[in-house]
């Protein structure tokens, strides 16, 4: 029996709560009930507590943390909906299939709220780009993320890659999508309605992902890939079906409640509509469409097989419901129906097989306020000897090296493997700070990015959150939006460590600082814990997704300059700041410091500054500094699509050591351009925002300078930073 | 005059073709279920891309058996004009009102990015608002648009003027290196030769607005408005 609990992945302590609330042992359907919905996965026992920290209200927030997905009130009777999730491990046991089935299982909690999606973007980590095995991990993931999204219709926007060593035996992938949905016809899954009948829609169920959320709850260790059978398998085809059946259904007013299967399949649907509404359901496993005859009950409630969903629809409209997913030739089957005994009871051929209080699986969930203490090492990171760091003779050497590592370098590699076009919606392409789409039949635009420079965050994880959310908020702005909500994504180690614990606290408590500040509501989240293997950690991740509304679609930004003679400004100052930056690690090898300050004050008013001039139509190019410091955003300035690419003459006069000031991460800043003819009107706008804000040069010529105090520090043709930038991955890759 | 979009499961363009059509053009166009098989009243079928069946087998293999491909057969022997995008164009390739088949992108990635074409024949009813060899911009997105065809039918092609786009050079040239896909000849659209069935790999769809970096792709619709407007004058 106590190999059996342990297989379950539970504790002795977490059994007798079982027996407590059962007043008897389990049997093995319901062992394997429990198992999974008090995973970590499912249950999210160690986060709750902190999470409760996080700003979720605001005068636009229709749905906050709870549901599939949170949502947005948009204006002109809309609502964006949107989430972000991770599916880290299974996507290094299986690339390919874990990212596709990520994809699909983020877009099902949008849809599932009635909204079509019409955006997904990218958080990948991964290991360096060196290793083979990476290689393959790479290849694999974004051929999945393609497969899945390219046959969906959806477009993949926009997103972030990181290469670092950390990640060799943890990547990390994480899925924001959002949709769109008139917002007095956003649905929930709740199992109301005594009575009702429960309805299975989707794929059959197979024996695929048995265990997937035990095991994205445990840390890996070298016989990880031998978890391969608990990878579910995606069909994107089958999805495009239930979507636009789902879509059908709702607009025929036959939904009383819907939920989508993910993370522990039926169980974790049944439960949750169950437990949201406050009764009780009966299902026939028995009923249930299988791929292959001989399933147990066990099997069948803990499959993650994709592409399903469970809807509660009114009694006597079954035939309805059925009908029209019969039309997209997909398999519709009552199951089961609502009751009042607040009990969710599984029975096989009429034989009951698991008899559970609902709200055992949920709100009772073991709840752990798991202890904290900041790692020892700290100290030691933070410690940096800057006067010991040299400043390099040839700092084109350097603009040339950081532009080509993997973390910098272009991305198109990625993106073009994604349709990012069609529902011909995505008027900034990938490659800018921010996407941004259209929405049809208005005049406005949504923007979004996702962020977290996850080095900051190992050194300083309340300062690196929120630089993650303030830097979003640089991003949305820069794309011409008005920040709006953020949906999370924290990845992190093994929570029964104490210091992976702080590290969690602290990024919360981080990004609930900025969202106050801003006014920014955190709308929706997931947790990945347990991203470790062999003892070693992840970096504490917390990817901040954003989104941001344009009001007036034409006022959408890119960060590229434009033309010839534009005036180049730095809103925001520069500051001597090196520690955990990118430069210190690929030039010096060195990875220490204390990631830069963040003055939110001052962050505000940069933001304000560069929003209201672009509102205005002054600001013709706006691109936030962030990994590489001012040299490196400027050279992306530069380098636009399709050889347009246009030099820069800058020069700039801080008293600062000539590498902070080129590579240094400093914060709260931003490069614009406008017309020379409007030069003096931005300045006397951020003069009257009492915002800093310095003219640094020209856009012109074929090259790149940079002066310091009139010495040359930089002189690079475009066309060779651009070569540099475009190839690298390419490159690594072996293509 | 009236265009109708072919709606397989999986197509996945058929809203942006319906946009194009509706809010841009300004005509009346109407979404054709796969199963239905009435074509009556149309002027125009387009089939949009997308993933008409999941196409897991070979883009098109499975679509070209809907109901509905029968009726497009038809209506293209009685000269109605047939416009396949993408998916589209591989679904005339598999039923065969076109001649050729796709391979997989030599990159064996998907590639979805702005190319540059030449419109070798301007004297189809979908390219005749624009001028001899003129040099466009269109996104292509597909995994398989590696376009193939035995010698004799290339000839063919070539002989009877039915090459209508290729991948070129901003200049006009026609080199291995401006070819996104490793496709025959550089072949990004070929015709029939009666001239009312054009299959292409860009997409004309997602380049109709300014909004969308630009235009080029409209003057496929406005060529086939025009065209129209000619036949209708004449009768």
């Amino acid at each position: 029996m106590n190999d059996l609990i342990k297989q379950h992945n539970l504790t002795e302590e977490e059994y007798q709560r079982i027996i407590k609330i059962l007043g008897r042992e389990p049997g093995i359907v319901e062992l394997g009930i429990f198992s999974v919905m008090w995973s970590e996965h499912c249950s999210y026992k160690s986060s709750r507590v902190h999470l409760k920290k996080f700003p979720t209200t605001g005068p636009r927030v229709l749905q906050g943390p709870g549901e599939n997905a949170g949502a947005i009130d948009i204006g002109d009777g809309l609502a964006a909906v949107f989430k972000m999730e991770s599916h880290n491990h299974p996507s290094f046991i299986e690339p390919y299939q874990g990212a596709a089935t990520g994809v699909g299982g983020i877009l099902r909690d949008i849809f599932t709220m009635g909204a079509r999606p019409v955006a997904l973007l990218d958080s990948l980590r991964f290991g360096e780009l060196s290793l083979p095995n990476n290689k393959h991990l790479v290849s694999g993931v974004v051929s999945g993320i393609a497969g899945y999204g390219n046959c969906m219709g959806i477009p993949t926007v926009g997103g972030e890659i990181y290469f670092d060593e950390i990640y060799n035996k943890n990547n990390l992938v994480n899925v924001f999508a959002l949709g769109i949905v008139k917002k007095d016809r956003i649905f929930k899954g709740v199992a109301t309605g005594v009575g009702n009948p429960v309805i299975y829609v989707g794929s059959k169920t197979g024996r695929d992902g048995i265990h997937g959320a035990t095991m994205a709850s445990d840390v890996f260790d070298d016989s990880s890939e031998a978890k391969r059978p608990t990878v579910q398998v995606g069909d994107p085809f089958t999805e495009k079906l239930l979507l636009e059946a789902c879509l059908e259904v709702m607009n025929a007013d036959l939904i009383v409640g819907i939920q989508d299967m993910g993370a522990a399949g039926l169980t974790s649907s049944s439960c949750e509509m169950a437990g949201r509404a406050g009764t009780g359901l009966d299902l026939h496993t028995d009923r249930v469409p299988t791929r292959e005859t001989g399933m147990t009950p066990y099997e069948i409630m803990l499959s993650e097989s994709q592409e399903r969903m469970l809807i509660v629809t009114e009694k006597g409209k079954e035939a309805e419901v059925i009908g029209i997913f019969t039309k997209w030739d997909l398999d519709a089957v009552t199951i089961g129906e609502v009751t009042d005994t607040k009990r969710v009871r599984i029975f096989e051929r009429g034989v009951l097989v698991a008899d559970i209080p609902a709200d055992a699986l949920t709100d009772e969930a073991p709840l752990y306020n798991r202890p904290v203490a900041p790692p020892p090492y700290l100290e030691i990171l933070r410690d940096i000897d800057v006067e010991n760091i040299p400043v390099p003779s040839d700092l084109n050497k350097v603009l040339l090296t950081l532009l080509s590592s993997p973390s910098i370098a272009s991305k198109e590699w990625v993106y073009s493997q994604y349709d990012h076009m069609v529902r011909t919606d995505t008027i900034v392409l990938p490659g800018s700070d921010a996407a941004v789409i259209r929405i049809k039949g208005t005049n406005k635009a949504i923007a979004m990015t996702t962020d977290c420079n996850s080095r900051y965050c190992f050194s300083d994880p309340f300062l690196g959150a929120a630089i993650a959310v303030a830097e979003a908020a640089r991003n949305i702005v820069c794309g011409g939006g008005e920040p709006a909500a953020i949906t999370d994504c924290l990845n992190f180690g093994n929570p029964e460590k104490p210091e992976i614990m702080w590290q969690f606290q602290e990024a919360v408590e981080g990004i609930s600082a900025v969202c106050r500040k801003f006014n920014i509501p955190v709308i929706s989240g997931n947790v990945s814990l347990y991203n470790e293997t062999n003892d070693i950690s992840i970096y504490p991740t917390p990817v901040i997704g954003m989104a941001g509304i344009i009001e007036d679609v034409s006022k959408r930004m890119t960060q590229y300059f434009k033309k010839e003679g534009d005036i180049i400004f730095l809103i925001g100052v520069n500051r001597e700041e090196l520690g955990m930056s990118e430069y210190l690690k690929e030039i010096h090898y060195k990875i220490r410091g204390v990631p830069p300050q963040l003055d939110l004050d001052l962050e505000k008013k940069v933001q304000d500054l560069c929003l209201l001039g672009i509102k205005e139509g002054i600001v013709k190019s706006a691109h936030d500094t962030s990994e590489g410091g001012l040299a490196v955003t400027l050279a992306e300035c530069s380098l636009t699509a399709e050889g347009k690419n246009k030099g820069a003459e800058i020069e700039l006069n801080d008293d600062i050591r000539a590498d902070a000031l080129l590579f240094g991460e400093t914060q709260s800043r931003i490069i614009i351009t406008v017309d020379k003819a409007n030069a003096a009107r931005i300045r006397n706008m951020a003069s009257d925002m009492n915002v800093p804000m310095t003219l640094i040069g020209k856009v012109g010529g074929e090259s790149l300078i940079v002066r310091h105090n009139s010495k040359e520090l930089i002189n690079i043709a475009v066309q060779e930073m651009s070569d540099a930038w475009r190839n690298a991955i390419p490159r690594q890759l072996g293509e | 005059m009236k265009f109708g979009i072919i709606v397989f499961p999986g197509s996945n363009c058929d809203h942006d073709c319906y946009h194009m059509v509706k809010h841009v053009l300004g005509k009346p166009a109407s979404f054709i279920w796969h199963k239905e098989e009435d074509l009556s009243g149309l002027d125009v079928v387009l089939l949009p891309g997308g993933f008409s069946y999941g196409d897991y087998l070979r883009a098109g293999a499975i679509a070209r058996f809907s109901p509905v491909m029968k009726s497009v057969g038809k209506f293209a022997e009685e000269g109605g004009l047939v416009l396949g995008i993408c998916n589209g164009f591989q679904i005339l390739l598999e039923a065969g009102l076109l001649p050729g088949t796709m391979l997989r992108n030599r990159s064996l990635k998907f590639i979805c990015k702005d190319v540059h074409l030449r419109v070798d024949n301007i004297n189809t009813p979908f390219t005749l608002d624009y001028f001899e060899n003129q040099i466009i911009k269109m996104p292509i997105a597909h995994a398989e648009g590696n376009y193939y065809a035995d010698e004799e039918t290339l000839t063919k092609l070539q002989k009877n003027n039915q090459i209508v786009f290729r991948y070129s050079g901003t200049d006009g040239r026609i080199t291995d290196d401006v070819n996104p896909n490793g496709a025959a000849g550089n072949i990004a659209g070929i015709c029939n030769e009666q001239g009312n069935v054009l299959g292409m790999m860009p997409h004309p769809e997602r380049c109709g607005e300014k909004i969308l970096g630009g235009r080029d792709g409209y003057t496929i619709f406005e060529s086939i408005v025009h065209y129209s407007e000619k036949i209708l004058n004449k009768r």
